[in-house]
């Protein structure tokens, strides 16, 4: 029997067999942000502990980091004193830092690849859940909570117990105006917040090979929505031509080694999942979400559903929460919802692509009076190529908010960045739980394309009814 | 750590699914920096509700939660674990949880009790019917119980004897430091260091 792609990357970080317990595995490298990491480094110094690879560990500050100007300082002291926390921290234990106004500092999981650090068949972890999105490169990639950061900055490894395997096929091409965060959000409102739960999610076919890596990286991102551990997909040309233009790659022999490795990382023709699922790329069309998980969506041409519609009386009974919370009468259709804000940004759709798919649709058009459409470029790096690209422009002449700072700002809502109670907002994040954005929040998740038609017409719009 | 052999308690019925980590404790408390002081923090927008079961004076002192389907998905905030012991809660009973959250439950010594849907519901009743009845969470045994319910559990064994004990994994993990330096010395020299 053959192995997936997913077992491959395990077996060879595996540094001792658990039998039937957990396997510890060898972590090739820790991402940190400033958030879930002080109580990890505060429990490591009162047990006398030190970090055993400072060199497998990068930190980065962009939760807590403003947005409004590169100089601000953070406004909330506490997110002021994590901020601090985190560079006497990593002063102390020697990890390097990106700190808000260095070129290196963004999202966590948007500086990793960035930096050339994420490559195919490495093990990643990080203390945010959204560690996900890294799987794009072949690398199996975990969030892990505060105790676990702690472990892996004392052992370098991780105890896991090992998951099952799970593949979602898409074959077909996606129409013009779909993106891959339509094809998630289709995937989720599919198989549930729980669809994936305890497996290792790859994902195949057509759909995938014709994604960019940044548009992989969406997919990936959002696999943890559906209550999966981590989204895979195998590396291609795509994939090594993505590297090759990155910092830090092996030259010449050295490189050619790691393209062969690499192209060795896919599942067996004979490998085995525990499940499977098949999403017909071409059948899609626009996704936004209507309630307050992500399942809670349904195509944008489609309307808010009522509780009765949905089987089970848990679902029915989280329905009437989430129209109640958002405040939609079932039967309206989503075309009909307006919005207040538009948020584009997020580790999910805040990099170059999103950027110029969002200026695609802005430019010589004007965002809706009395709108608020807040861009936040998913790193320093981002930021400076949209500039280059004159992006920045489009964004200014559209009337909408291009913000000077990278980081997560309005997706998770710790800094200034947040809507104020009952304010509605398209956001290309992740998540609309209640209160992700602002206490009392609502969020309706859509792609970029979506976002910026949005903030034009006022309400949730694609760019073609513009 | 804590060891946690039986726990008696009374319980809270959380009658929600789908209770996500951003609502056990809202990003906007998540800004301390020490594992405890989160008591205040836990469930905060919903407690704004007076009705918010938590309120209700008859579960003052509870210990126990016993929650809907998938407790604790999205972010991996380990303050969702803080919170829940610190408010006083020594063990969760669900039918599902997100998998983040379970692995920091545990690793904190908060038991995260899997039953079927249908002993959640017979549990809420119990609860909801006379809110002084004692829930029993018996990590020797591997059972809850609960006026005349018996309900058998699993868990890993090895997280079971880690429990039983109070035992830090780190510990436990650098016994095998060889094993780990060997590993070490075979790792193919092209993959990328941060310094
Ligand atoms: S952008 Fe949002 S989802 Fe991503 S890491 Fe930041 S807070 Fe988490």
């Amino acid at each position: 029997m053959g192995s997936t792609l997913a077992q491959k990357v395990w077996d060879a970080h595996v540094v001792r067999h658990g039998g039937s317990g957990e396997d510890l595995l060898y972590v090739d490298l820790q991402l940190l942000h400033e958030v879930n990491t002080p109580q990890a480094f505060d429990a490591l110094r009162a047990a006398g502990r030190t970090v055993r690879r400072p060199g497998l560990t990068l930190g980065t500050e962009d939760h807590n980091t403003p947005t409004l100007a590169l100089d601000r300082i953070i406004a909330d002291p506490a997110g002021r004193r994590q901020a601090q926390l985190m560079r006497e921290n990593c002063a102390q234990f020697g990890i390097p830092l990106h700190r808000l106004g260095d070129p290196g500092q963004g999202i966590v999981h948007v500086i990793g690849p960035e930096l050339g650090l994420v490559r195919p068949g490495m093990t990643i972890v990080c203390c945010d859940s959204h560690t996900t999105t890294l799987g794009a490169f072949g690398a199996l990639a975990f969030g892990i909570g505060a105790s676990q950061v702690e472990h892996v900055l004392a052992t370098q490894t991780l105890g896991m117990r090992p998951l099952k395997n799970m593949v979602v096929d898409i074959p077909g091409r996606l129409p013009e105006g779909v993106t891959a965060k339509d094809l998630v959000l289709a995937l989720i409102a599919r198989i549930g917040t729980a669809g994936g739960q305890g497996h290792i999610v790859e994902y195949r076919g057509e759909a995938v090979d014709a994604l960019s890596m940044e548009a992989r990286m969406t997919l990936c991102n959002m696999t943890v929505e559906a209550g999966s551990r981590a989204g895979m997909i195998a590396p291609d040309e795509t994939t090594f031509a993505y590297l090759a233009q990155r910092p830090g790659m092996p030259q010449g022999a050295a490189w050619e080694a790691e393209v062969a490795y690499w192209r060795s990382l896919r599942s067996d023709d004979d490998a085995v999942f525990d499940r499977s699922v098949t999403l017909d790329a071409s059948t899609l069309s626009p996704y936004v979400s209507w309630g307050t998980n992500p399942a809670q969506a349904v195509p944008l041409d489609g309307r808010v559903p009522a509780p009765g519609d949905f089987a089970g009386e848990a679902e029915r009974a989280a329905a009437e929460r989430a129209l109640s919370y958002m405040d939609l009468r079932p039967g309206t259709a989503m075309r009909d919802v307006a919005v207040d804000a538009v948020f584009l940004g997020s580790c999910t759709n805040g990099r170059i692509e999103d950027l110029r798919a969002a200026a695609d649709v802005l430019r010589g058009r004007r965002v809706a009076d009395g709108l608020h459409m807040m861009i936040v470029p998913g790193s320093a790096r981002v930021r400076r190529q949209a500039v280059d690209e004159g992006l920045d422009r489009v964004f200014a002449e559209a009337g909408a908010d291009f913000r000077a700072g990278a980081g997560c700002s309005m997706c998770a809502a710790l800094n200034e960045d947040r809507l104020r109670p009952g304010q509605r907002a398209a956001s290309t994040n992740n998540r609309n739980f209640e209160g992700r954005q602002g206490k009392g929040s609502r969020t309706h998740i859509v792609s970029p394309p979506v976002a910026a038609a949005t903030a034009v017409a006022g309400r949730l719009a694609a760019p073609a009814d513009l | 750590m804590e060891k946690f052999t039986v726990h008696t308690g009374t319980a809270v019925p959380l009658r929600r699914s789908d209770v996500d980590t951003d609502q056990i404790i809202p990003a906007r408390f998540c800004v301390s920096s020490s594992r405890s002081g989160h008591a205040a923090s836990l469930f905060a927008d919903w407690r704004e509700d007076p009705e918010f079961v938590l309120n209700r004076p008859a579960h003052r002192g509870a210990t126990v939660l016993v929650a809907g389907n998938d407790f604790g998905t999205g972010s991996s905030r380990e303050y969702a674990v803080w919170a829940l012991q610190d408010y006083g809660f020594k063990a969760v009973i669900a039918p599902r949880y997100g998998d983040i959250f379970r692995g920091n439950s545990l690793l904190n010594g908060l038991l995260t009790v899997v039953v079927p849907e249908e002993v959640v519901e017979r549990l809420w009743q119990l609860v909801e019917a006379d809110p002084a009845v004692e829930v029993v969470v018996d990590l020797e045994r591997l059972e809850v119980r609960c006026a005349g319910l018996v309900q058998p559990f699993a868990l890993d064994e090895d997280v079971r004897a880690r429990l039983l004990a109070g035992h830090d994994t780190i510990s436990a993990t650098l016994q095998y430091e060889d094993e780990i330096a060997a590993y070490e010395r075979g790792r193919r020299p092209a993959l990328p260091t941060t310094l």
